[in-house]
């Protein structure tokens, strides 16, 4: 387990919530934030904001210096190539619709398939949804098994030489389940199709590696691995990239402009239209920083720890049902539960009043909803800063449900 | 930890209206139907209603929700029975007013309503005690004021 003293890096949990100190489980929806990357964000507007790639003068160099410093640790946090590969985007959503937008338009026409699974969180469903539509192409869903996860020769059966694009999460953000995306990435790439993969609930937990995954697309969002909200990275294969169009024109993406005719900047600045998310990008990197002096592997492991602990404690709680993997090892720090018959809005208020935040509802998942056959779970996710002891204030809470509802 | 301010919330009417909710079913003798869903959380309704000569001469409910919106479903379909349209959609303004936490005409005899009024205090949970109400001022065919 990680050390407690990471909690007092983290202001916010330092108070009362209806009386009762603070127990934050639901960093899967956000992540809390470390005071270094407030002090970034702080920093950046106190000392050196200025627009980034035009300035002449001296804050413009360090806003520019810091912006570009920022995607040279996305780079290494990921393990990609080159910085030409990191593209700053709002977050995972947008990754998701540009790949769609301009690779999707691009190479995807009549009859040909997009195969994704039904775990999907909506982001990953709708924008190839859209695409299919346009296009006449068919979506393809892989079903899952009953524990939450894939089989690999479910995919096998379902990618084909008529698939242009496979869409998966790496992990599922109701089920933990941890998806193996680098076997899925060859079946896709043995039928020439590109992987894309929603890394949204992979970044924070878990260390990324795209050249090992081989992935040719991977999207994910700063404010869930303990950056701020409104940045977001698309990591793409710098061939693919270079043969794409930008989604967006105007400022910062162009090279030259004429009246009928323009061109676009290089790698990554194409995607990059308008003055981009300094301040975001920046408070991203000392996110990253920050996550680097823990170690992903230690994080990965403090989560799986303490899903295991949940699952254990909360299974003794009568009528309780757990979703997803029974293997705690094989999930993130994600644990989707229902009370018996309390309604996880109920469940949620409970704890709530107890000073513990959860999330209820559908978790942006209608379709897995369906395949669960439920309309609505509650959602316990666990973080850098969460403790054996959250786990058992949670359970306590749970109690303190189920008999005011029973 | 304490239950006390779940009481606020919670009060014994609507939990009595939950664990045994009025006018459950589906109404056979319908001539209308409305179904909502309340997407931010995957509440859903089917209210099955029977108009006539501007009366809403009988009302049942069908749905999946959290205590409030099933305890809400269920106080709604009692207290427009046998009410005419106008009386019904004015209901609906009361209540949508009574969330907003505003003050309520105290004249109008709200019965077991009253006892949702706690639920503004809980902005998480308006749209859960809102949606039969919108659902029914939908199936009578009168848009909200709001």
């Amino acid at each position: 387990m990680l050390s407690k003293e990471i909690r007092k890096h983290f202001p916010i949990l330092d108070q009362e919530i209806n009386g009762h100190p603070l127990v934050y489980l639901d960093s899967a929806a956000t992540s809390q934030k470390p005071q270094q990357v407030i002090d970034a964000l702080n920093d950046y507007y106190k000392f050196d904001n200025a627009n980034v790639h035009r300035g002449v003068h001296t804050l413009g160099n360090r806003a520019t210096d810091h912006y570009e410093g920022a995607r040279e640790k996305v780079r290494k946090f990921i393990n990609a190539k080159s910085t030409q590969e990191i593209i700053f985007m709002r977050g995972t959503t947008t990754a998701l619709n540009t790949v769609a937008q301009s690779y999707g338009r691009a190479n995807v026409g009549e009859g040909d398939e997009i195969v994704i699974t039904h775990m999907e969180h909506h982001s990953n469903i709708i924008p190839w949804q859209q695409l299919a539509k346009e296009k006449g192409a068919v979506l393809k869903y892989v079903d899952l098994e009953d524990d939450g996860t894939i089989l690999l020769d479910k995919v096998r059966e379902a990618v084909t030489d008529r698939t242009k694009i496979v869409s998966i999460m790496y992990v599922s953000n109701v089920l933990g389940t941890m998806n193996p995306i680098k076997e899925i990435t060859e079946i896709a790439h043995a039928h020439g199709a590109v992987m894309v993969v929603d890394g949204a609930q992979a970044a924070p937990h878990l260390k990324l590696d795209v050249q090992d995954l081989d992935c040719d697309f991977l999207a994910f969002s700063g404010h869930k691995m303990c950056g701020p909200t409104g940045i977001g990275v698309l990591y793409g294969k710098k061939e693919l990239l270079n043969n794409m169009e930008p989604v967006e024109f105007g400022g910062e993406m162009i090279d030259f402009v004429g009246l009928y005719e323009s061109t676009w900047k290089e790698l990554p600045w194409k995607f990059e239209g308008g003055t981009p998310i300094i301040a975001g990008a920046i408070g991203l990197g000392a996110a990253i920083d920050f996550l680097e002096e823990i170690g992903l592997d230690q994080i990965e492991r403090h989560e799986h720890q303490l899903a295991a602990i949940a699952m254990e404690k909360m299974s003794a709680i009568e009528g309780l049902t757990i979703y997803g993997p029974k293997d705690p090892g094989a999930r993130a720090g994600i644990v989707t539960f229902n009370l018996g018959n309390v309604h996880p809005h109920d469940v949620a208020t409970v704890l709530d009043m107890n000073g513990i935040a959860v999330r209820a509802g559908h978790h942006c998942a209608q379709p897995l909803m369906k395949r669960l056959e439920c309309s609505a779970t509650a959602r316990a996710s666990f973080y850098v800063y969460n403790t054996e002891e959250d786990v058992d204030r949670l359970v306590e809470g749970l109690r303190i449900a189920k008999e005011y509802f029973e | 930890m304490s239950t006390n301010n779940l009481d606020q919330l919670y009060r014994s009417v609507i939990m009595d209206h939950y664990k045994n909710p009025r006018n459950k079913g589906v109404l056979e003798e319908n001539n209308v139907t409305i179904d909502m869903n309340n997407p931010t959380c995957g509440d859903v309704i089917h209210l099955t209603l029977k108009v006539e000569d501007g009366i809403v001469r009988d009302a049942k409910f069908e749905g999946e929700g959290c205590s409030i919106s099933m305890a809400s479903a269920s106080m709604m379909t009692q207290i427009i029975k046998n009410k005419d349209i106008e009386t019904a959609t004015k209901y609906a303004h009361i209540f949508s007013d009574m969330m907003l936490g505003k003050e309520v005409d105290d004249s109008v005899d709200l019965g077991d309503i009253e006892a949702l009024s706690g639920v503004a205090k809980f902005p998480a949970r308006i749209k859960c005690a809102t949606l039969a109400w919108k659902a029914m001022e939908k199936g009578v065919g009168e848009d909200s004021k709001e």
